[in-house]
This record gives C-alpha cells, sequence and structure tokens, in this order.
C-alpha cells in the first residue's frame, strides 16, 4: 500500500491537471493527452532527442568539470588551514552570486560561445561542491590516519580504504545536490545564449505562446533527470552506507 | 633486540601562551627482547604522548628511539579505542594490516583463538566492545611486530570480559613472545602481565622507579601479589609526596 502512494499521487496531480483543463478549454492550459501528443510527435521528427541530447552532453561537462575541480580544492582546502583561511571569503562571495548574474557575465566577457556556457554553470556550482567536500575532509577520522600509519598501509592503500570511504558520503552528497542545480541553471544558460537545446526549445516556445510545447520538453527533461537520480545517484548512495547501521 | 628510548625533551605549544606545556622530560627505558613491560602512572602524565613518540606518530621531541634494527622496526598498535574501519569487515581489517606478501594463514589461526571465526564477515558496529578490541589485539598480533605498543586496551570492559582478554593476551604471548610495552594505570593489570614494572610520575613525565616481578608470582600467590601491590603503592604515594 504504502509502496504505491508516491505512483497513486502522481496519478492524483495528472487527474486534477485533466480536469482543469477539460473545465477552462483554454490553449493556455492543454491537457495532459494533448502534451503527450506533441511530445511523441517531437521524438518521432527526432527534434527532441536532439535537443536533449546537447542538454545532456552540456550537463555531464560542467558537472563533471564541477565535481572535479571542486573535489580537489576541497580537499585542499580541507588539508591545508592556511589556504582555507585564504580562499574562504571568495567562496562567501562567489555562494552568494545569482546564478542568473554569473551567466550574463560569462556571456558579456566571452561572447555566446560554448566555452561561456560551460564555465557559467562550473562556476555556479563549484562552491557548493568545495564547501561539502572541504567539511568532508576536515571530518576525516584522525585515529583511524595514525592506525593507518601505524600499520604502514602506504599512500594508495590509506587512499583507497581509509580516505576514500570518509568521502565518499560528502561526494554523494554534492553530487545530488549538484545535479539538481546545474539542470535548473543549464536551462537558463541555453535560453539567454545557445541556439539548440532544451532551454533554447522552451524559449521559442515561450514566443509562440506553445506552452504544449513547453510542457512537453520539461517532463521529457525532468524525467531523464530523475531517472539519473533513481538510477544512478541513489543506488551509489545506498552502495556507500551498506556498512552502517 | 634490545630497545632504547631516550626522551630528553616533548613540549607541546600551548594556545596563546609564549612557553610550551612540558609533558615528558629525562624519560629513559630500555626494553629487552622478550620483554613485557608495563608503564603505570597516573591518567594525563603523559604516557600516550610517550607511546605516540615511539610509534613514530609525533616526530617533534628531543631525544632518540633506537630499535637496533637494520630496518624500520614493525610495530602493533592497540589503541585506547579499537580503531577498526567500520567500512570493512573483521577479516578485512585484519587483511589490511598484513604487509604484502605476508601469509594470511594467520589470520585465520587468530580469528580462531580470539573465537571471533564466525564474526569475520560483521561489519565492526555489529560487535560488542570486547569483540572490537579483541579484533584491535589480533591485528596487532597478525603482523608479528618487532614492538607491541598497548594504550589501555581493556579500559571500560567489565571485569570478568577484562579478565578474559588478559588471558586470551598471555596465550597470545606463549605462542611468540613478543616485546610488549603496556600501559595502564591498574597496578594489579600490571602485576598480572608484566615481568617488569615502570612507575611514572606526571609533570613533566618521568621514571620514578622500576620492579621487575617474579615468575614465581604466577599465576596465583596471593600474598607475594598482595606484598608487590602495596610496596608499589608505597612508591607511588611517594612519587606524589615529593
Amino acid at each position: 500500500m504504502q509502496r504505491w502512494l508516491p505512483a497513486a499521487s502522481l496519478l492524483g496531480l495528472l487527474i486534477i491537471w485533466q480536469i482543469l483543463a477539460w473545465k477552462l478549454q483554454s490553449p493556455l492550459l492543454p491537457s495532459p493527452l494533448a502534451v503527450f501528443d506533441i511530445a511523441s510527435q517531437h521524438v518521432r521528427s527526432g527534434e527532441l532527442p536532439h535537443h536533449l541530447a546537447i542538454t545532456l552532453i552540456r550537463l555531464g561537462v560542467s558537472f563533471s568539470l564541477a565535481m572535479i575541480l571542486g573535489c580537489a580544492l576541497g580537499v585542499a582546502m580541507g588539508l591545508n588551514p592556511l589556504l582555507d583561511r585564504a580562499l574562504d571569503p571568495w567562496l562567501t562571495v562567489f555562494l552568494n552570486i545569482p546564478a542568473l548574474v554569473t551567466v550574463i557575465l560569462c556571456y558579456v566577457w566571452l561572447g555566446l560561445t560554448e566555452t561561456a556556457a560551460i564555465l557559467a554553470v562550473v562556476v555556479n556550482k563549484l562552491p557548493n561542491v568545495v564547501v561539502t567536500l572541504r567539511e568532508g575532509t576536515k571530518a576525516l577520522d584522525k585515529g583511524l590516519l595514525e592506525m593507518a600509519h601505524v600499520y604502514r598501509f602506504g599512500r594508495a592503500k590509506t587512499l583507497r580504504h581509509v580516505v576514500w570511504p570518509q568521502l565518499y558520503p560528502f561526494v554523494i552528497a554534492a553530487a545530488r545536490t549538484g545535479l539538481a542545480l546545474v539542470w535548473k541553471i543549464i536551462l537558463v544558460v541555453e535560453l539567454l545564449g545557445r541556439s539548440d537545446g532544451v532551454g533554447y526549445q522552451l524559449h521559442l516556445f515561450f514566443q509562440l505562446f506553445d506552452v504544449a510545447g513547453i510542457l512537453a520538453y520539461t517532463l521529457a527533461f525532468t524525467a531523464l533527470i530523475q531517472l539519473l537520480e533513481w538510477g544512478v545517484l541513489k543506488p551509489l548512495d545506498r552502495h556507500a552506507s551498506r556498512w552502517r547501521r | 633486540m634490545t630497545i632504547e628510548i631516550r626522551i630528553d625533551r616533548k613540549a607541546f605549544p600551548r594556545r596563546g601562551r609564549t612557553e610550551p606545556q612540558l609533558v615528558l622530560e629525562n624519560l629513559h627505558l630500555t626494553l629487552h627482547e622478550h620483554e613485557f613491560v608495563c608503564l603505570v602512572g597516573p591518567s594525563g602524565c603523559g604516557k600516550t604522548t610517550l607511546l605516540n613518540l615511539i610509534a613514530g606518530l609525533d616526530q617533534e621531541f628531543e631525544g632518540r628511539i633506537d630499535f637496533h634494527l637494520p630496518k624500520p622496526p614493525s610495530l602493533g598498535y592497540v589503541f585506547q579505542e579499537p580503531r577498526l574501519l567500520p567500512w570493512r569487515t573483521v577479516r578485512e581489517n585484519l587483511e589490511l594490516a598484513l604487509p604484502r606478501g605476508h601469509n594470511r594463514q594467520i589470520i585465520t589461526d587468530l580469528l580462531a583463538i580470539t573465537d571471533l571465526t564466525p564474526f569475520q564477515h560483521a561489519y565492526p558496529h555489529q560487535l560488542s566492545l570486547g569483540m572490537s578490541r579483541r579484533v584491535a589485539l589480533a591485528r596487532a598480533f597478525a603482523i608479528e611486530p618487532d614492538l607491541l605498543l598497548m594504550d589501555e586496551p581493556f579500559v571500560s570492559l567489565d571485569t570478568a570480559t577484562a579478565e578474559k582478554m588478559r588471558l586470551l593476551l598471555q596465550k597470545l604471548r606463549q605462542k611468540r613472545p613478543h616485546t610488549v610495552l603496556f600501559v595502564t594505570h591498574d597496578l594489579r593489570e600490571a602485576i598480572a602481565l608484566a615481568d617488569r614494572i615502570v612507575l611514572l610520575a606526571a609533570k613533566p613525565c618521568h621514571t620514578v622507579g622500576e620492579f621487575l616481578v617474579p615468575r614465581s608470582l604466577r599465576p596465583a600467590d596471593e600474598r607475594g601479589i598482595a606484598a608487590l601491590h602495596g610496596e608499589l603503592l608505597k612508591a607511588i604515594q611517594r612519587s606524589a609526596s615529593d
């Protein structure tokens, strides 16, 4: 019973939407069926997969860059108090710049290029990763590191068996909040300065007041992100905590 | 193999003060091969600091620790807490401590002797404190160390479990008599285990007396034990009133 509750609740939302669409009979609120129809049309023409793929590639590149750079910098700051104190004010500044501002500035300074688009997303995401990994590194168990030293684990064994299992939950947490953040920003980036991708398509539909198109792309993209969250990140998270009580 | 420990001076910097806090001064200790030495002293007198210096965890001190070995010594360290990797099973925790190429058979043997064989695939959180301490003990013995450092390894266990652990320690040592440096503040534990008891006084930590424990006291010469216990107590009181 409890297992089916989320599905039932989603179905309820669809039904409310359908009823509202019937009552209003307006092109500004198409019914779920109409949206599905549009979506399948765009899938068949190949347009939706094309733009979805482009957005996903941008997402993958910027997400990976932000994670790699953020983890490296976060660990470095966690290990080195001097570096931590030197860079901490920068973090505060970058954490508080609105995403839209970074996007605009990147486009103004670098032109409407792919590099600018990726950079804008990375800059938005990076501080979050750094902060999470810094805290994770600071929380490393000193007693276990001493144990590893006395028993001569060596660098590779210490990293793999002592440090990584402690950092892993922080990396996954950064990845999950990161994905939630990045996929929203990437649409704004595409809307403002790219001529392909889901964000660009939304921009087109907006100018045509084509609500069915907007909803079709939104639902397709959201579903894909949820699939990533449920199919990849959640299982990784569970794997990380298998030894906990 | 004789191990010579000479700590001339060990101090910790104190926050907000210029003069550091002196922890150890003029502490000399010689450990003979296969000897079991107990360090007895008040809590907070610097016993753990001393073990950490010997283990090489802290290298900022004046003095010398000489193992008289051609290679760096292998050390087993049983910390106050078990310090097991929570994300590795009991067996994995033991295997990770072994140097590359070391015979794995010893782990199977140690698991059997410590009654841990049924729990070898359990994670540490599934174990009681007594069991975790047995794993830590097994890990220290697994590497067949040149010196075994033990920092109050049986504290916060109930009397019966602690007694069982002491018997286990003696049983393990019968198989291979390692040199042991054992820190405790329990005189009876020291008499039960040690060949030699070294008394320490605090601020800064230094030795105030040495007592050989005759083998004839074991297993149960109650009067002999009581006499030595009294003698040790007197020595401790003397050093405290100095």
